[in-house]
Parts: structure tokens; C-alpha cells; sequence
């Protein structure tokens, strides 16, 4: 029934008008996915599925458990191969060519992330997941900064 | 064994990242981008998300432990204090600059994008930076572990 439903993604028109690009299909389908892949990560290991939190803790020299988390990263790095194996290859992200853009970009979500306790994953989906109040705030103000920070760069700055 | 599960669950988050398209920054972007041709599946993909994750966690909640490990781990921090505000905040002007966080980042490393690569040594620097900073700070205490690296 999944497969069926896979096969059914690239037919998916979303609602193309110009430019308006929603694909709710492909969306709910992977939402549910990583939604899952949380619980199974906590109800099997007892770990909490924040990629901010996993990464930061092999970085960080003397954190525990390194094992898990090479392990979970090493799934997450080699699930475009794997899905490549199925015809669902991934392809470059499309990035600032300036350098200096992406660098201050990733500082400023490493920095971020480990001071707020959290990411997309560790407040949205996991912190969330738990109706915890903190990261329910902590959802609403990243969404709401990165929303002003896409109107500058997009709007008033003219890129 | 906890190994192998941790390794299916990062092959499945992957999966779902690939599928709903929030591995591409220009997807991300399309839905924190309100003013222009704004493209909701971002909000789909969280609430589906969160259709799975919040029943799927009181299920989990309501064992007493695990099914390959000894305890659960959850997170336990609950105040709303200016570190949150300041760190959430920073989070989200680095996210909406590029449209990456820290899952799509490593995923795209599969790609050997510079760009991705670039992305990803920033990110790690902004984080050993921050426990750093953690680590000498008037607070900190040398003998203990950096809270376990974990997410709140």
C-alpha cells in the first residue's frame, strides 16, 4: 500500500499556479515518516530524535553514547543512497553562492540551536510531541524569526 | 541492537525528509517565505508529524521503559528563559538565511555539495563554540558533563 502511495508522488500536481508549489501528499506522507522515526527512536532506545542535540553530543568530547549517534547520522546520511536504489535520488540543494551567506547560516544555527536546547526536530517535532510548553515557544519564535529573515532577504533586500 | 535500531530510525527520518521535501532548502524556504509564493507543505509536514509523534509518545510515556535500553530520556527542561529566546531566535535567522537545519544539512551531505559541506563545518563550529562558551563561563563546572549534549 506504501509502495503504492510512493508511486503515486511524482504524479502528484500540487496546486501549480506560477509559482505556488504546495504538495500536501508527499508532505503528510513524510511528515508521518519522521514523526514515526521520533517515537521508534524513543521507544526503542530511549533517545530523544533533536538532531541539534544527537550531532551536537558526538561533537562534543565528552558526551556519552557516541555509538547511537554515528549511528542514527549514518542513517540519516545514507537514506538518499538508499532511496537513489529505488529511483528516488536526491538532488543538490539549491545554496546562496556566496560562501560567507551559508558559513554565517550554519554558525548562527549551531550556536542557536545549542543555546535554545533545540531544532526543527528536537522542539517542532519531538518537544512538541510531548505538548511541552517550552518548546512549543521555542517553535513560535524560530518560526517567527526566520519568517522576518526571509522577508528581509527576499523582499527588502531584492536578492 | 540499539545501535542497528538508532541507524533504522536515522534511515526512516531520512525518508521522511526525502519524501516530503524538506531536504530541500528551496521547499523550506517556500513556506517561511509568507510574502511571496507561499507553499504551505512545511505546516502539512509538521502536522503530520505531530499526528504521529504526540500519541506515539504518550504510548511510549505509558511503558516504564525502552525496549533496548535501560531508561528513557527525556528531556526535562521546562523554563521559558532568556537562553531560549536568545538561542531560538538566532536559530531561526540562521535557518531562514540558507533554508538548512541541522537534519536536511547532514542528509545533503550525501550529495558532496561544497555549499552543504561549508553549511555543515559552520554548524559544528557554532556548536563547539557554544559549549565552549558554556564550558568557561562563571557557571560552568569543569567536572560536569556538558548536559549530556541533549536537546531539552
Amino acid at each position: 500500500m506504501i509502495a503504492a502511495g510512493l508511486l503515486f508522488l511524482p504524479l502528484q500536481n500540487g496546486w501549480k499556479s506560477g509559482m505556488f508549489n504546495f504538495t500536501p501528499l508527499s508532505a503528510a506522507i513524510g511528515g508521518a515518516l519522521i514523526g514515526a522515526s521520533a517515537v521508534l527512536l524513543m521507544l526503542l532506545t530511549g533517545r530523544n530524535a533533536g538532531i541539534s542535540g544527537i550531532f551536537g553530543g558526538l561533537l562534543n568530547l565528552r558526551g556519552e553514547d557516541k555509538g547511537w549517534r554515528i549511528a542514527f547520522v549514518a542513517g540519516l546520511t545514507l537514506a538518499p543512497a538508499v532511496a537513489g536504489l529505488i529511483g528516488y535520488g536526491m538532488t543538490t540543494p539549491i545554496l546562496p553562492s556566496n560562501w560567507g551567506v551559508i558559513a554565517a547560516a550554519g554558525l548562527l544555527v549551531g550556536f542557536g540551536a545549542r543555546l535554545g536546547g533545540g531544532c526543527t526536530s528536537g522542539h517542532g517535532i519531538c518537544g512538541i510531541g510531548r505538548l511541552s510548553q517550552r518548546s512549543i515557544v521555542a517553535t513560535m519564535i524560530f518560526m517567527a524569526t526566520a519568517v522576518i529573515t526571509v522577508a528581509i532577504t527576499h523582499h527588502v533586500l531584492g536578492e | 541492537m540499539r545501535i542497528v535500531a538508532s541507524l533504522i530510525c536515522g534511515l526512516i527520518f531520512g525518508a521522511g525528509l526525502l519524501i516530503s521535501g524538506m531536504v530541500q532548502p528551496s521547499k523550506v524556504l517556500g513556506f517561511l517565505d509568507i510574502f511571496g509564493a507561499w507553499d504551505p507543505s512545511l505546516a502539512v509536514v509538521m502536522a503530520a508529524a505531530l499526528a504521529v509523534s504526540v500519541p506515539g509518545f504518550r504510548l511510549a510515556g505509558q511503558r516504564t521503559g525502552p525496549l533496548l535500553a535501560k531508561h528513557y530520556l527525556w528531556p526535562t527542561r521546562s523554563a521559558i528563559d532568556s537562553q531560549l529566546v536568545m538561542g531560538t531566535a538566532m536559530f531561526g535567522i540562521g535557518w531562514g538565511l540558507v533554508g538548512l537545519c541541522p537534519g536536511p544539512a547532514l542528509e545533503s551531505l550525501a550529495t558532496l555539495s561544497p555549499g552543504v559541506i561549508v553549511f555543515v563545518v559552520a554548524m559544528a563550529a557554532g556548536m563547539a563554540l557554544h559549549d565552549v562558551w558554556r564550558m568557561s563561563g562563571p557557571t560552568a563546572r569543569s567536572s560536569a558533563p556538558l548536559v549530556a549534549a541533549a536537546d531539552d
